[in-house]
C-alpha cells in the first residue's frame, strides 16, 4: 500500500502538484489519469522520489519516502519495479541481460539460477526466443513485454506504469493492460499506472484518480467513472468521440 | 552565471561518481568493456595519425635546415622533442576529444533521452557511479595510447627521414640520443593523466545533463568535442608552466 498525504509540487513558481490526497491499494491495478499536463507524471516521479515534494509525505506502508535513510531507500528502490513509456531497455544488451539486470546487481545468485528466473518471467510475459537479440531488434509490443519481465524478475512489491500503452496498437495495447492486471493479482502487488487511454481504464482501473491542473478532481472505479456526474470526469470521459457515441446508444436503450 | 552553475553542476556530478559504488563483479565488466570501447578502438587511428605526422615533422624539419653548419642529427632531435613534449600528449589528447568524447557524450545522452538513466535511478543504481567511474578507470590506460603514440611517431619521422633521403639513420639515432631529459617523458606523462580524467569527466556531463531529443544529442557531442578540447589546452599550459618553467 503506497499512502499519499497532502503533496505539492512546484518547479520554479508554477505549482504541478497541489495538495494530493490518496491511497494506492495493494493487490489492485491503481490508475492515475488525466489530460497532458494534468501532473500525472510529477505524481509519479514524486512516488518513484526522483522527484522531492516541497510539502507532504508519501508512505510505502507505514514509513515515509522522506524519512528514510539511504539505506532504507535502496531497499526500496529493489522492491519496486517501473515500466517506462518507452520501455527504456538498455541498448548495448541482449534481451537476457536486461531481464537478468536487476538480478546480477541486487541478488547473489548463481548465472543459471538467474537464467532460469528470466526464461520463467520472459515465458510469462508469453515471450519465447528472444534471448539473444538486442532491443532494436524486435518490436515496440515485445519490448514493452521485455519491460515488463524486468520489473517483475526481482519479485517486486511495488510496480509503476508511465503511459504502458503509448505507441501500441489497440490489440497489442489490451494484451499489455491484461498482463499487468494478471501480474499485479498473481504477485499481490501494488501497481500503479499513469495513464490518459481510456481503453486502460476500462480494462483495469480497479481503482482511479482522476487529476486536473495538479489538483485530485475524482476517485473511483471503472464502473463508478460511467456513473458519476462529475464533469471532471464526463468532460475527460467523453472528448472521446467513440465514448459519446457508446453513451448515446445507452441512453436510446434506457 | 550559467557557467559558474555548470562549473558546481560539473563538482557536483564528480562527488557522486566518487560515491554509492555499484556492485563489484558488475564494475569489472563494465571497466573492461570501456578499456575495449575507449582504448583499444582508438589505437588504429592513433597509430595512423602518429605514423604520419611523425613523418611530416621530419620533412618540415630537415627542409628547414638549409645552413650546412647545422648538424643534421637536429633532425632526430627536434622530432623526438616535438613528438613526446607536444604532438602524442596534447595533439592526441585533442583527436581523443573527437572520437571518444563524442562517442561517451552521445552514449550517455541517447541513455538519458529513452529513459535509461531514469531506469537505473528508480533501480536504486548510483547512475553516475555506474556510466562514468568504468570510464575514469579506463582512461587511466590512456598513457599507454600516448606511449604507442610516441614510438609510432618517433618511428614515422625515422622512415620519413632515412628513407626520404633527408637524413641518415645513424645522424636520426645520435639525434634522438642527444640531450635526452627523462623529465620530459614525466612531464608528457602526467599531463596526459590529467587530460585522460577531462576526457573521461567533460563529455560525461555534456551527455548525462542534456535535455531533450536526438538533435540535442548532437549538439551536446559537438559542445563536449568544443569544451573538452578548450579544456585540454588550458590544462597543458597550466601543466607546463607548473612543471617546465
Amino acid at each position: 500500500m503506497i499512502k499519499v498525504e497532502n503533496v505539492h509540487k512546484r518547479f520554479g513558481d508554477e505549482e504541478i502538484l497541489k495538495g494530493i490526497t490518496t491511497v494506492f491499494d495493494r493487490g489492485k491495478t491503481n490508475l492515475i489519469i488525466g489530460q497532458s499536463g494534468s501532473g500525472k507524471t510529477v505524481l509519479l516521479k514524486c512516488l518513484l522520489g526522483l522527484f522531492r515534494p516541497e510539502e507532504g509525505l508519501i508512505y510505502y506502508e507505514d514509513k515515509a519516502i522522506q524519512h528514510m535513510n539511504d539505506a532504507e531507500q535502496r531497499t526500496l528502490r529493489e522492491e519496486i519495479g517501473m515500466l517506462f513509456q518507452g520501455g527504456a531497455l538498455f541498448d548495448s544488451m541482449t534481451i537476457e541481460e536486461n531481464v537478468m539486470f536487476p538480478l546480477r546487481m541486487f541478488s547473489n545468485q548463481k548465472r543459471t539460477e538467474m537464467l532460469d528466473r528470466v526464461n520463467e518471467v520472459l515465458a510469462r510475459v508469453n515471450l519465447e526466443n528472444v534471448n539473444k537479440k538486442f532491443p532494436a531488434e524486435i518490436s515496440g509490443g515485445m519490448q514493452k513485454r521485455v519491460s515488463i519481465a524486468r520489473a517483475i524478475v526481482n519479485k517486486p512489491k511495488y510496480l509503476f506504469c508511465d503511459e504502458p500503452n503509448s505507441g501500441l496498437d489497440p490489440k497489442t495495447a489490451t494484451v499489455i493492460d491484461n498482463l499487468i492486471q494478471e501480474i499485479t493479482h498473481e504477485y499481490n502487488i501494488t501497481t500503479v499506472v499513469v495513464s490518459h487511454d481510456m481503453n486502460s481504464v476500462m480494462e483495469i482501473g480497479e481503482s482511479i484518480v482522476l487529476l486536473k491542473h495538479g489538483k485530485l478532481v475524482w476517485q473511483g472505479t471503472n464502473e463508478d467513472i460511467f456513473k458519476t456526474d462529475n464533469e471532471d470526469v464526463t468532460n475527460f470521459v467523453y472528448s472521446s468521440d467513440l465514448f459519446k457515441k457508446i453513451r448515446d446508444v445507452q441512453l436510446k436503450e434506457g | 552565471m550559467k557557467y559558474i552553475k555548470d562549473i558546481g553542476s560539473y563538482f557536483l556530478m564528480l562527488k557522486r561518481v566518487f560515491s554509492s559504488f555499484t556492485k563489484g563483479s558488475v564494475l569489472k565488466e563494465l571497466i573492461f568493456k570501456e578499456i575495449d570501447d575507449l582504448i583499444f578502438t582508438s589505437m588504429g587511428i592513433v597509430a595512423f595519425i602518429s605514423f604520419f605526422v611523425g613523418g611530416v615533422i621530419t620533412i618540415q624539419t630537415a627542409l628547414n635546415l638549409s645552413n650546412p653548419l647545422i648538424p643534421k642529427s637536429l633532425i632526430g632531435f627536434a622530432t623526438r622533442q616535438s613528438i613526446i613534449l607536444e604532438f602524442a600528449p596534447t595533439f592526441i589528447s585533442i583527436i581523443m576529444a573527437g572520437k571518444v568524447g563524442s562517442f561517451i557524450t552521445s552514449s550517455i545522452g541517447s541513455m538519458r533521452v529513452t529513459e535509461q538513466i531514469d531506469a537505473l535511478e528508480v533501480m536504486g543504481i548510483n547512475s553516475l557511479n555506474y556510466l562514468v567511474f568504468p570510464k575514469i578507470i579506463a582512461l587511466l590506460f590512456f598513457p599507454f595510447v600516448i606511449a604507442v603514440a610516441m614510438f609510432l611517431g618517433i618511428f614515422g619521422g625515422w622512415i620519413a627521414g632515412v628513407y626520404g633521403g633527408f637524413t641518415s639513420s645513424p645522424e636520426f639515432i645520435a639525434g634522438l640520443q642527444d640531450s635526452f631529459d627523462p623529465f620530459h617523458l614525466t612531464y608528457a606523462f602526467i599531463k596526459t593523466f590529467v587530460f585522460a580524467f577531462i576526457l573521461a569527466t567533460v563529455p560525461s556531463w555534456q551527455g548525462y545533463y542534456m535535455k531533450g531529443g536526438a538533435l540535442e544529442v548532437g549538439k551536446a557531442s559537438t559542445n563536449s568535442f568544443v569544451w573538452t578540447s578548450v579544456l585540454i589546452i588550458l590544462s597543458n599550459y597550466i601543466v607546463t608552466q607548473l612543471l617546465l618553467s
